[in-house]
């Protein structure tokens, strides 16, 4: 937004002023090449908040054992493990399995990491950072990707376990597959944004995160898988980003591209989404 | 040469002007005071040369350069602890000198810095397990990290105890000592006088005066202070009258006279006059508290 480049007149002003002050002379802090970090900002940044995050062991065990533990665990109900011709002759189990999958994201996305970048702001970190060359963005940026990834092992690790333990195939149109869960990931990263840029505080964060929560974790199947919901329950699911994003993994793991509406829905969900965060984001 | 220039400097929050047409200049290498009360417009201000905030009016240079429009440059300039502002409080001290000397082209040696500021006893230490001193040192070694030219400090001792109070003070100093200007936002008349070569004093949005301690303490009403306990009772409104004197208080039974040198010699003549002995006389000088006072309550 305000990456503020200056003109090309400015900045050759403000080189050859720097070229004539003498270089910053702080007897108590002498410039040494012990001093020196190898790496560029962005890169000392992702790596201390990769670090950050890997403290947080709550956050940690909710998006990625959490999801693999359910599953193991629904999987483990006997009644669970039997075809139903209801459902095409899929176990429940079998259904799970995407269930699983987007509670990873939505655990990472709306419950782990809108509190974190709330925080940032709210105890000064950002301002704090943006004194500095480097931009807070920076740190936003670190967390969002830190959080999008781990939800994505996490997802691996439900789709391992599903194989391993319960026989569940794996997705037979990978490719699709990969792209339903791209964008159901950018999906639950955006929301979470949006959802931290409108809360002012980190308390109203975690209110709002639990809000949205719960209509998302039905939507994404948690209580009902939405191929076992009823027709106009689930036409109207199927507009919400997750209950999209549930029936274009389900399409993909059953060996065919996900449909184009649900894959524009998750796509037009992400622009509607990135934008509200961007526009509505306050840095202090 | 002056390294920070404000002139005619105006900021308003919702129609409500924070600051209110200030001007200033901090010379390299002083220790530069604001002091004022809160919502003086101190922080305000300190914000907009930190390019924190965007004027309304007015211009601010910082080595020559905007903060604002050159905001890259003169971050590497100046350093700057803030007065609300934190790290991550799992953070490690080592690990946010660190990070912070990542954000620089040049950074200081970050052990140094460590060494000469107490934190290398602590250095694994997470942020939010440091005591209050300690964060303190460790923002004042963040400031430094990059090697600017300048470094704000903002209320930095609000909130620590006396010993950590005089620790700081000796840091301030030591770090002017090693070439780095020091503009100094505080409202602790004490620390202003130990500390600032000059001192800006601003109430209302506004500089009400700027001057040296001494200039500033010299300079208004009732900058000596006589005080002593008569053998008799005295008339106060008759040491009112006295030459120069600015004001006449009593405290207990003591009197407590503000003036100039003029008023302590006729003070002293009219006790032999009427053969009253002072009991406990004092003459001192009077403080920045009082020139503050006297400052800013023409300005209220």
């Amino acid at each position: 937004m305000n990456d503020s480049a200056p003109s090309a007149p400015h900045a050759s002003a403000a080189h050859a002023s720097a070229a004539h002050t003498p270089a910053p002379h702080t007897a108590a802090a002498p410039v040494t090449p012990a001093g020196r970090s190898s790496g560029s900002p962005a890169t000392a940044v992702l790596k201390v908040e990769t670090r950050l995050f890997l403290r947080e062991f709550g956050s940690l065990f909710w998006i990625v054992a959490f999801p693999a533990l359910l599953l193991a665990i629904l999987g483990s109900i006997p009644g669970f493990r039997e075809p139903d011709p209801g459902q095409g002759g899929l176990r429940t189990v079998d259904l799970y399995v995407p269930v699983s999958v987007l509670l990873a994201l939505i655990v990472a996305g709306i419950q782990a990491m809108p509190p974190v970048l709330t925080g940032y702001r709210e105890r000064g970190i950002l301002r704090r950072v943006s004194t500095t060359p480097v931009r807070p963005r920076a740190l936003l940026t670190a967390q969002v990707v830190l959080h999008g990834a781990t939800a994505l092992c996490s997802a691996a690790l439900v789709l391992a376990v599903g194989r391993l333990a319960f026989a569940v195939r794996l997705p037979r149109q990978l490719p699709g597959y990969a792209v339903a869960l791209l964008l159901a990931t950018l999906v639950t990263l955006t929301l979470g944004a949006a959802i931290s840029a409108r809360a002012r505080t980190t308390k109203a964060t975690g209110v709002i995160g639990t809000v949205v929560f719960f209509p998302m974790m039905f939507c994404a199947g948690v209580w009902l898988p939405v191929q076992a919901m009823p027709g106009t329950l689930r036409d109207i699911v199927e507009v919400t980003p997750f209950g999209a994003a549930s029936q274009a993994l389900h399409e993909a793991a059953g060996g065919s591209w996900p449909s184009w509406t649900h894959l524009g829905m998750l796509a037009l969900w992400s622009l509607v989404l990135a934008r509200t965060a961007r526009r509505s984001f306050r840095w202090e | 040469m002056a390294i920070i220039e404000v002139d005619g400097l105006r900021k308003a929050y919702a129609g409500r002007p924070a600051v209110d047409g200030v001007t200033f200049r901090v010379e390299d290498g002083e220790i530069f005071g604001v002091l004022g009360t809160n919502g003086a417009g101190k922080t305000t201000t300190v914000e907009c040369v930190e390019g924190l905030r965007v004027p309304d009016a007015g211009t601010v240079r910082v080595g020559g350069l905007d903060p604002v429009r050159d905001h890259d440059e003169v971050t590497r300039l100046l350093g700057v602890q803030l007065q609300e502002s934190g790290i991550q409080a799992k953070l490690t001290v080592r690990e946010a000198l660190e990070l912070y000397a990542a954000c620089y082209p040049h950074p200081a040696d970050w052990r140094n810095l460590a060494e000469r500021l107490g934190l290398a006893e602590r250095l694994g230490t997470r942020f939010g397990k440091l005591s209050g001193g300690q964060k303190q040192r460790l923002f004042v070694a963040l400031a430094l990290i990059g090697g600017p030219r300048v470094v704000v400090l903002d209320e930095l001792t609000t909130g620590l105890d006396p010993r950590a109070r005089r620790d700081t003070w000796q840091l301030i100093e030591e770090v002017r000592d090693s070439g780095v200007t020091v503009l100094l936002v505080t409202h602790f008349m004490e620390e202003a006088q130990r500390l600032c070569d000059r001192v800006a004093v601003m109430d209302g949005g506004r500089i009400a005066a700027l001057d040296t301690p001494d200039g500033l303490v010299g300079g208004c009403a009732g900058a000596t202070v006589i005080s002593f306990t008569p053998s008799r009772p005295l008339g106060e409104r008759e040491l009112a009258d006295l030459p120069e004197a600015a004001s006449v208080a009593r405290e207990r039974d003591r009197l407590v006279i503000r003036g100039t040198d003029a008023t302590v010699n006729a003070v002293l003549s009219l006790l032999a006059r009427r053969h009253i002995t002072a009991g406990q006389l004092r003459v001192t000088d009077g403080t920045l508290d009082d020139a503050f006072l006297d400052l800013t309550a023409t300005g209220a």
